[in-house]
């Protein structure tokens, strides 16, 4: 199969999954499960990262200012800048790709292998519209919540560095963080991750669903590989587009 | 209600798998699909529950021609359907109880307590009971297929598929197993069309019996004509163990 032809079945996976579901009442329990796996799991392994992302990035931006010309709050508003317009959602996002995208893929993978999906349709239920809905769902809604604690978590962990580490003091760090703040820029990254969190949940479900069943649990490996590859490269040609279009 | 199908023909990227395949399926009765492997068994099942659709002929159920309809049309057939896959197709995530519960929740008005109530009745009715809060990955084989029946009986359906029961199961679980289909069929009247190649089963249930060779109706009958046939082919299907070949000879 070639892109094209996998742009059009995945467009069809889509319009497939937006179907008045059969019970709104299972769509919602299904949703609350699902922002459960992909994301609430997620936070501790994104608070993690972002404190010390954060840290790290103080550090750096310090270590490279050595000119008594630049102001010493340029540490909190490099950090800022790096963090809010980036990190928390760009690399945040690549790495959920990893992470959720193969648990999504081998999850939906699995089930076609093991003919639960056949069970589904047999039944008379739209497999895709069960399946897929409440992640896409449950992503469009956790998604910016975690990127708005990693933004947190981030300038906490840069603060929290800086000051005991005696690079900047904390008032310093604060101005920094509050110079010539632009809000847009939350809004520019949230937007970003509500395109992200969109594609982190029907890419590995598309490759997941359409798996050949005849490959095996090798197979289903193979397509959270190619999911976690295929999700990473659509964010950054978002990033990209999206950044082109909103900042400059 | 009866199943007839008329002529099917499906085959996959040029090769004709299945070649022109007609029969009815009797309601009330173990209709059992066999054959070697390979002959065409499941992708005729697919066909006929629309998992496939057919390339040429139709499928008919209760008079109704259920190839010529759309998804939503066949919906209120859908639900009249129970099938039991070969690897039983347990809801891994779910417990036992929301396994069976499931089709109810999807396609019944009933209360959560009148679900429960038809939940532990059909669990009872595979002699399942007490285990509402095990997971599928901690069941036997047996007692897997046995949730999947009482799933697949779950909404009362008017018509049951069984792909392979018996197999990975011992042949005293077999025989519960295949006696419990047949017990269901005619306490419900129901339309069972079971597909295996276990001659044990064959002797055990089979009250009308298609043999496919190579994607053909190539011969019908029930338990005692199998046995008795001098068809080439049957003759190598049904004598292929040394048992059997040793029971004929005291037939004989
Ligand atoms: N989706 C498919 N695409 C291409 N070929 C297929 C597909 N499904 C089945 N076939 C082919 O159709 C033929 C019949 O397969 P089928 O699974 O119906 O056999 P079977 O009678 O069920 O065998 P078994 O007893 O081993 O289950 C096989 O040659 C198989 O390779
Ligand atoms: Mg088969």
């Amino acid at each position: 199969m070639n892109l094209f032809q996998h742009i059009g079945r995945f467009t069809l996976m889509i319009s497939l999954a937006f179907r008045k579901p059969e019970k709104w009442k299972v769509l919602r329990q299904n949703i609350v499960i699902e922002i459960n796996t992909i994301g609430i799991s997620s936070l501790s392994i994104v608070a993690l990262l972002s404190l010390f992302m954060g840290a790290v990035m103080v550090i750096q931006t310090a270590s490279n200012i050595d000119s008594v010309l630049i102001p010493a709050y340029t540490v909190g508003f490099a950090t800022r800048q790096s963090i809010i317009l980036e990190f928390s959602s760009t690399m945040i996002c690549l790495i959920l790709a990893g992470k959720v995208g193969s648990n999504i893929a081998s999850e939906i993978g699995t089930m076609k292998l093991t003919e639960q999906i056949d069970a589904l349709e047999v039944m008379g239920v739209n497999s895709i519209n069960h399946l897929v809905l409440p992640k896409i769902l449950a992503s469009l809604f956790i998604f910016p919540f975690i990127v708005l604690i990693s933004m947190g978590l981030g300038l906490i962990g840069g603060g929290l560095i800086g000051t005991q580490a005696g690079i900047i003091t904390l008032e310093k760090y604060i101005m920094g963080l509050q110079y010539y703040f632009v809000p847009f820029s939350i809004t520019y990254s949230l937007i970003k991750t509500l395109f992200f969190a969109f594609f982190i949940a029907t890419i590995p479900s598309y490759f997941g669903y359409y798996v050949n069943p005849s490959g095996g649990a090798l197979e289903v490996g193979r397509s959270g590989t190619k999911s976690v590859v295929a999700s990473s490269m659509v964010i950054l040609l978002i990033n990209l587009i999206i950044t082109y279009f909103l900042l400059l | 209600m009866s199943i007839i199908v008329n002529d099917i023909k499906k085959g996959f990227s040029g090769t004709e798998i299945l070649k022109g395949i007609s029969f009815e399926f009797e309601k009330g009765k173990t209709n059992l699909i066999i054959g070697q492997s390979g002959s065409g068994k499941s992708v005729l099942t697919k066909c006929i529950v629309g998992l496939y659709e057919v390339d040429e002929g139709e499928v008919i159920y209760g008079g109704e021609n259920f190839s010529g309809m759309s998804k939503s049309e066949r919906k209120h057939i859908r639900t009249q359907i129970g099938m039991l896959f070969q690897g039983s197709a347990l809801f891994d995530s779910y417990s036992v109880e929301e396994n069976v519960m499931f089709p109810l929740t999807m396609f019944s008005d009933m209360s959560k307590e009148e679900m429960l109530d038809r939940v532990n009745f059909c669990l009872k009715r595979v002699e399942l009971e007490n285990k509402n809060h095990l997971y599928p990955s901690e069941i036997s084989g047996g007692m897997q297929k046995r949730v999947a029946i009482a799933r697949a009986i779950a909404l009362n359906p008017q018509y049951l598929f069984c792909d392979e029961p018996n197999s990975g199961l011992d042949p005293k679980t077999s025989i519960v197993i295949d006696n419990l289909i047949y017990d269901l069929t005619k306490e419900y009247d129901i339309t069972t069309v079971v597909i295996t190649h276990d001659m044990n089963s064959v002797m055990e249930i089979g009250e009308n019996i298609m043999y496919i060779h190579e994607g053909e109706n190539w011969w019908t009958g029930d338990k005692q004509s199998i046995v008795t046939t001098d068809n080439k082919e049957i003759g190598d299907f049904v004598y292929a163990s040394s048992f059997m070949k040793q029971l004929r000879g005291k037939l004989s």
